[in-house]
C-alpha cells in the first residue's frame, strides 16, 4: 500500500504496521478503508478512552451506562429515560443546514434504536465572534437545520445554550442532546447474538454521501476544507420519520435480536459493533444493499454515511413480519448477511470476498493511546482589579444585550417546542420541564458549560459545567438522575490540548461522584482546530432529572407584588472570568469561581425541598453575570419589578459569578419560614428585596423600568441576525 | 361524537389531536390511515398538523391526493364536519376544498410561539362556544402560514361571514392577508387554520382556549 | 423522452425568497440586479414517444400535482 494512501486515510505507519501484522498480509483498499474509519478518533475513542474510565458511570437509577447507543435510566413505574448528546461540528462549519439537521438526525436515531420515542430535543452551539464574517451566515443555517429537521419529526427542541467567541471562528460546535421515553422491559440493544440470523437492512438507499465523514471528524480543519463539500450528507427527516415509525411498530413484535443505527462510518461500524459486542462474526452480502447511485464500489458502499438507514439482526423467521412493517412505512428493507460463528467481517461483492477481517481487530484491538500531556495550574487566586466608578444601570443593560446573555428567542421561536403538548417550561428557564405523556411526571433537562472558565482551569470548569446542570435541574424542582457529556477539544496530539482533556475528565468525575450525577452516554469531539488555533475546551454536559409532580415545578417569573426575594448561598464577589470582566472591562482574565460540591449539594438540596413543600415556585439560578442579572431576567420573564435592599452596591457582589446560588421569591409568610430553615440547615440566606411595579429599583443608584430591560435583552439577536445581507435563514430551510 | 384522525406519512401531530378529542369529549377517536380508502362512519373528520411527506414539493400537496381523501370529499360534500389544523389546513387548500393557499411565513423562517387569534365568526359547528369578538390564544408553529387569495376570494369569505379566525392586530406571525387565520368552506362544515387549538386545552401548557372548539362540536354532533 | 418543468409564481403573487435573493446578490455587488423570483424544476422521464401525448400528459401533472395553480404557473419543455 502506498504511503500517501495510509496517510489519506487518516492512518499512521505504526497503525498500518498493526493492521498488518493483524491481518498477516496487506489489507486490500476496501479494508484500509474499514480500518481508517473503525480506528478513527471519532470511532474508538484511542486519546480519550483511557481516561474516561475515570468517570463515574454507576448508579442505582443506571440501566444503561456508556457503550450503547445512548444512556438509559430509570424513573420508576417501569419507564425509563433514554438519552444522549452527540456533535456534528465539523460538517456544520462546511455546510451548517444539512450539518445541523443530519447531527439532529443522527442522535435521534441513537436514542429511536434503543426502543424509545424521542420527546424533546436539546442543543449546546459555540459560533465565532459575532463581527466575524462568517457567523452569521452560520447561526442562521444551523439554526435552521436544527428546526427543519426536529420540526418535521414533530419532536420539540425545547431548550439549549449558545455562546459566541472569536476562539470558534473556525470551528463551530453543534452539539445536539435527544430525549426518549421507553418501557424498562423494551429496551433495545446492539450485540448481534447467535449464529445464521439474517443480517437486515432498512431506511433510505445508500448513495455516496459523506464518504470518509468519521475520518474528517477526527482531522483538523485546514484551509481547504471548503473543498470537501461533497462529503457532507444530506438529512431527509421525512424518511427519518417513517423510519421512526417502523421501527416502533416492529419493536412492539419480538422480532428484533440486535439493532443499530448506521451513523458515522455507515455500514462499517454498525455491522463490526454488532458483531463485536455479539461476539460473532457477520457476512455480508453488498449486491444485496439497497442503492441509489449507479456503480457504487463495495469501498464506498462500506463507507458510506448516507443517512436515515439501520442495521438489525431478526430472530430467524421473522423477516416477513419486519419486511410487512417496513414496506407498510414505504421504506427499504433488505437482507443483506447473517451472523455467523467465525468471529471474522466478510464483505462480498459481484461474488468476490472483498474484505475479510477478524471482527476484534476492528473494536478491541484498536488502538488505544496514553498521549502526554501538560496539565496547566490553576490561576492565582488574587484580587480582580476593576474600575469601581461605573454606573451600575449601564453595566446592567450592556450586560443584558450582551451577545452571551441576550434572550435567545430568535432562535427557539424557530424550533416547534410545543408539540406533543407536553412542553411545560418552554425555553428560556432554567431548565426545560417536559411531562412524561400520560403520567404526571415530569423530566428537567438542561445543557450547560461555561467554556471560558474550562479555559482559565480545566478542572474547576468542568466541575463547574457539572454543578450548573445540576444547580438548573434543582431550580425547576427535579431531582438530577444523569448526564451525558460532549467532550470538545482541540488536537489531542498537542500536550497542552491533551492537558485539558485530561483535567476536564477529571473534574466531571470529581463532580459527577460528589452530586451522584454518573455519566450515562456521552461523546468525544476532537481536533476542533483550525490553522494550530485551538477552540476553548468545551465538555458541554447535558443534565436530566425528574419531578415526580410536574405540578410542583418553579420557574424563573416573578410572579406577585409584594413576593420576598431571598438569595440563597454565599456571595463571595468572585469576578475572574466573568462576564462583567469581558464586557464592561474587555478582560479575559483571572480565575474563574470555586466550586465547592459539598455546598453546592447543600444548598440544591435545600432549594428543591421549598419547592417541593411549595414555599416558592419563582427560583432562578445564579451563573454567567451573577446576581443583578438574575434578578433582570426573572423581572423580564415575569413582566414584574422588584424594589431591592441589598447588603453591598459594588460590581463583585452584582455581577460577581459565584457558584451553588440561587435568587427564589416567596410569599411574605413564607420567607419568614425559609430563612428560618435555611438558618437551621446551615444554608446562608438573606432577604434582598421584594417583587413591587414595574421597574427594578435599587434605591439611590439605580431605576429601571422592567420594559427597558427587556428591550435590551430581546433586541440584540434579532437586530444581529437581520444584518445578515443573504438572510440566510430563509434560504436555506427552503 | 364519533371522530376520526387522519394520519399521514410524517403527520406528527396526530397523536397531540387524538389527546385533545379524548380530554374533551371523553372518547377517543379513530386513527385512520392514509392508504385506506374508506373514512369510517364518524360525525367529525380532523386532519392534523406535521410535515405529511416532508413537505416536500409543496406543504400539503402530495397528501391531498392521497386515497383516503377521496371518500374524505365525498363525505364532506355529505355534510361530514371537516376540521384542518396547520399541516391539516394546508392538505384542504390542495384538496381544493377551502379557497387560497398558504405561502411561505413573511419573514421565511418556522414561527413556533403562542399568538392572539379573534373569533370573527361564531356561527359555525366549530365556533359556536366562542362569541364573536372574543380573543382567544392558540399557538402556532409553522413555516408556511402566509393566506394568500385573490382580493374577490377574500371580500367573498369576509361577506359570508367564512374568515373563523384572525390574528390580534400586531399579532400576525407570518404575513396572511387580512389577518386571516382560519376559514370555513360554503357549507360551513368544513376548518381549516394554522393556529393549534388542540394544543390549548392543557392549563399546564398556559392555555385552554382550544377547548371551547371542540366543545362545540361535541355539543352539536352528539 | 425526458421533460422539464419549470414551476413558479404567477406575476403580482409576492415571492419572498425572490425578494431575499435579490437582496443578497445586491449586497454582493450585483448592483444591476431588479426583481428576482424563483421556482422549482422537475425533470422527468417518461415511457412515451409522442410527444403530443407527452405534453398532454405533463400539463395534467401540473394541474394535478406539480403546481398550485392558484399562485403558480407551469412551463412544460421536451427534451430528446
Amino acid at each position: 500500500m502506498i504511503p500517501n494512501n495510509i496517510a489519506a486515510h487518516g492512518l499512521s505507519a505504526d497503525e498500518y504496521a498493526r493492521i498488518q501484522q493483524l491481518l498477516g498480509r496487506d489489507p486490500n483498499l476496501v479494508e484500509l478503508g474499514i480500518f481508517s474509519v473503525m480506528w478513527s478518533e471519532h470511532c474508538s475513542y484511542k486519546s480519550t478512552r483511557a481516561h474516561l474510565r475515570r468517570l463515574p458511570v454507576t448508579g442505582p437509577q443506571v440501566i444503561q451506562g456508556p457503550g450503547e447507543n445512548a444512556g438509559v435510566v430509570d424513573i420508576g413505574d417501569g419507564d425509563v429515560v433514554v438519552f444522549k448528546m452527540e456533535s456534528h461540528n465539523h460538517p456544520s462549519f462546511i455546510e451548517p443546514y444539512q450539518g445541523a439537521a443530519t447531527g439532529v438526525g443522527g442522535i435521534m436515531r441513537d436514542v429511536f434504536t434503543m426502543g424509545a420515542r424521542p420527546v424533546a430535543m436539546m442543543n449546546a452551539l459555540r459560533f465565532g465572534a459575532p463581527d466575524h464574517e462568517k457567523t452569521r451566515h452560520l447561526v442562521s443555517g444551523v439554526v435552521a437545520g436544527i428546526g427543519g429537521y426536529g420540526n418535521c419529526m414533530g419532536v420539540p427542541t425545547v431548550g439549549g445554550e449558545v455562546n459566541f467567541h472569536s476562539a470558534y471562528n473556525g470551528n463551530i460546535l453543534v452539539n445536539a442532546m435527544c430525549v426518549g421515553l421507553a418501557r424498562r422491559d423494551r429496551i433495545f440493544k446492539s450485540a448481534a447474538k447467535g449464529i445464521g440470523n439474517p443480517v437486515v437492512y432498512v431506511g433510505s438507499k445508500t448513495g455516496r454521501d459523506g464518504i470518509h465523514g468519521a475520518t474528517m471528524a477526527s482531522a483538523e480543519f485546514s484551509e481547504d476544507s471548503e473543498e470537501k463539500r461533497p462529503t457532507v450528507q444530506v438529512g431527509d427527516p421525512f424518511t427519518e420519520k417513517l423510519l421512526l415509525e417502523a421501527c416502533l411498530e416492529l419493536m412492539s413484535t419480538d422480532a428484533i435480536i440486535a439493532i443499530q443505527d448506521m451513523g458515522a462510518a455507515g455500514l462499517t461500524s454498525s455491522s463490526a459493533e454488532m458483531a463485536g459486542k455479539g461476539g460473532t462474526g457477520i457476512d455480508l452480502d453488498l449486491d444485496r444493499v439497497p442503492q441509489r447511485e449507479n456503480d457504487m464500489t463495495a469501498y464506498e458502499m462500506m463507507l458510506s454515511e448516507s443517512q436515515e438507514r439501520m442495521l438489525m439482526v431478526l430472530k430467524p423467521g421473522r423477516e416477513g413480519v419486519a419486511e410487512t412493517i417496513f414496506r407498510k412505512w414505504e421504506l427499504d428493507f433488505a437482507v443483506i448477511g447473517k451472523t455467523t460463528g467465525t468471529g471474522r467481517m466478510i464483505v462480498r461483492h459481484k461474488g468476490a470476498v472483498v474484505a475479510d477481517i477478524p471482527v476484534n481487530a476492528l473494536s478491541d484491538e484498536a488502538p488505544v493511546y496514553q498521549r502526554p500531556f501538560t496539565a496547566k495550574s490553576s490561576p492565582a487566586r488574587t484580587p480582580v482589579e476593576i474600575d469601581p466608578g461605573r454606573d451600575i444601570a449601564e453595566s446592567l443593560l450592556k450586560l443584558l444585550a450582551c451577545p452571551d446573555l441576550c434572550s435567545r428567542r430568535w432562535i427557539w421561536e424557530q424550533y416547534d417546542y410545543s408539540v406533543m403538548t407536553d412542553s411545560v417550561q418552554p425555553p428560556g428557564g432554567d431548565a426545560a420541564v417536559v411531562r412524561v405523556h400520560g403520567t404526571n411526571k415530569a423530566l428537567a433537562i438542561t445543557t450547560d458549560v461555561t467554556p471560558r472558565y474550562c479555559r482559565a482551569d480545566p478542572f474547576e470548569g468542568a466541575k463547574q459545567a457539572v454543578a450548573e446542570a445540576w444547580r438548573n435541574l434543582t431550580a425547576v424542582g427535579a431531582s438530577p438522575l444523569a448526564v451525558t457529556d460532549n467532550l470538545n477539544f482541540g488536537n489531542p496530539e498537542r500536550p497542552e490540548t491533551m492537558g485539558e482533556i485530561v483535567r476536564c475528565i477529571d473534574g466531571i468525575a470529581e463532580a459527577c461522584r460528589a452530586l451522584s450525577f454518573p455519566v450515562v452516554s456521552g461523546n468525544c469531539s476532537l481536533y476542533n482546530e483550525t490553522g494550530g488555533e485551538p477552540i476553548l475546551p468545551t465538555p458541554a454536559i447535558g443534565g436530566v432529572g425528574l419531578m415526580d409532580d410536574v405540578a410542583r415545578e418553579a420557574s424563573i417569573g416573578f410572579k406577585r407584588n409584594g413576593d420576598v426575594l431571598i438569595l440563597i448561598g454565599e456571595a463571595r464577589g468572585e469576578l475572574g472570568q466573568s462576564l462583567y470582566l469581558r464586557e464592561i472591562e474587555s478582560r479575559e482574565d483571572g480565575p474563574p469561581p470555586r466550586v465547592d460540591l459539598a455546598v453546592e449539594k447543600r444548598n440544591g438540596d435545600f432549594v428543591r425541598a421549598l419547592i417541593r413543600s411549595g414555599r416558592t415556585n419563582t427560583v432562578h439560578d445564579l451563573s454567567d453575570g451573577g446576581l443583578l442579572i438574575a434578578i433582570a431576567e426573572m423581572a423580564i420573564a415575569g413582566g414584574l419589578g422588584a424594589m431591592l435592599d441589598l447588603p453591598d452596591r459594588a460590581a463583585p457582589f452584582l455581577f460577581g459569578e459565584d457558584q451553588a446560588r440561587y435568587v427564589i421569591a416567596a410569599a411574605p409568610d413564607a420567607a419568614e419560614t425559609v430563612l428560618s430553615d435555611a438558618a437551621a440547615h446551615g444554608v446562608p440566606a438573606i432577604r434582598i428585596g421584594k417583587c413591587d411595579g414595574d421597574r427594578l429599583i435599587i434605591t439611590g443608584r439605580l431605576s429601571i423600568p422592567v420594559a427597558r430591560m427587556r428591550s435590551a435583552h430581546e433586541s440584540w439577536l434579532p437586530s444581529f441576525m437581520a444584518g445578515d445581507p443573504a438572510s440566510r435563514a430563509g434560504l436555506a430551510a427552503s | 361524537m364519533k371522530c376520526a384522525v387522519i394520519v399521514f406519512p410524517a403527520s406528527n401531530c396526530d397523536r397531540d389531536a387524538h389527546d385533545a378529542i379524548m380530554h374533551v369529549t371523553g372518547t377517543p377517536p379513530q386513527m385512520v390511515w392514509h392508504g385506506d380508502s374508506e373514512v369510517p362512519d364518524v360525525d367529525l373528520i380532523v386532519l392534523p398538523g406535521g410535515f405529511s411527506y416532508g413537505d416536500y414539493l409543496r406543504c400539503g400537496a402530495m397528501a391531498a391526493h392521497s386515497r383516503i381523501m377521496t371518500d374524505i370529499r365525498r363525505k364532506a360534500g355529505e355534510g361530514v364536519a371537516v376540521l384542518g389544523i396547520c399541516n391539516g389546513f394546508q392538505i384542504l387548500t390542495e384538496a381544493g376544498l377551502l379557497p387560497g393557499t398558504l405561502m411561505r411565513n413573511a419573514g421565511l423562517k418556522f414561527v413556533c410561539r403562542p399568538v392572539e387569534l379573534v373569533v370573527d365568526e361564531s356561527q359555525s359547528l366549530f365556533t359556536r362556544n366562542y362569541s364573536r369578538g372574543e380573543r382567544v390564544t392558540f399557538p402556532v408553529a409553522h413555516g408556511e402560514g402566509n393566506y394568500f387569495a385573490s382580493d374577490d376570494v377574500l371580500d367573498r369569505l369576509e361577506a359570508e361571514g367564512r374568515v373563523a379566525f384572525r390574528y390580534a392586530e400586531g399579532e400576525n406571525p407570518n404575513g396572511s392577508a387580512r389577518n386571516i387565520a382560519g376559514i370555513l368552506n360554503e357549507k360551513r362544515n368544513v376548518l381549516g387554520l394554522m393556529p393549534h387549538p388542540e394544543r390549548a386545552c392543557d392549563p399546564l401548557l398556559g392555555s385552554v382556549s382550544g377547548r371551547a372548539m371542540f366543545q362545540s362540536l361535541l355539543e352539536k354532533l352528539s | 423522452m425526458r421533460a422539464r418543468v419549470f414551476v413558479t409564481l404567477k406575476p403580482g403573487v409576492l415571492d419572498p425568497q425572490g425578494k431575499a435573493i435579490g437582496h443578497a446578490l445586491n449586497s454582493l455587488g450585483f448592483k444591476s440586479v431588479g426583481d428576482v423570483r424563483q421556482g422549482k424544476v422537475i425533470d422527468l422521464e417518461l415511457a412515451e414517444t409522442d410527444r403530443e401525448k407527452a405534453s398532454a400528459s405533463l400539463r395534467d401533472m401540473c394541474e394535478k400535482l406539480l403546481a398550485n395553480t392558484v399562485i403558480e404557473k407551469y412551463d412544460i419543455e421536451l427534451r430528446s
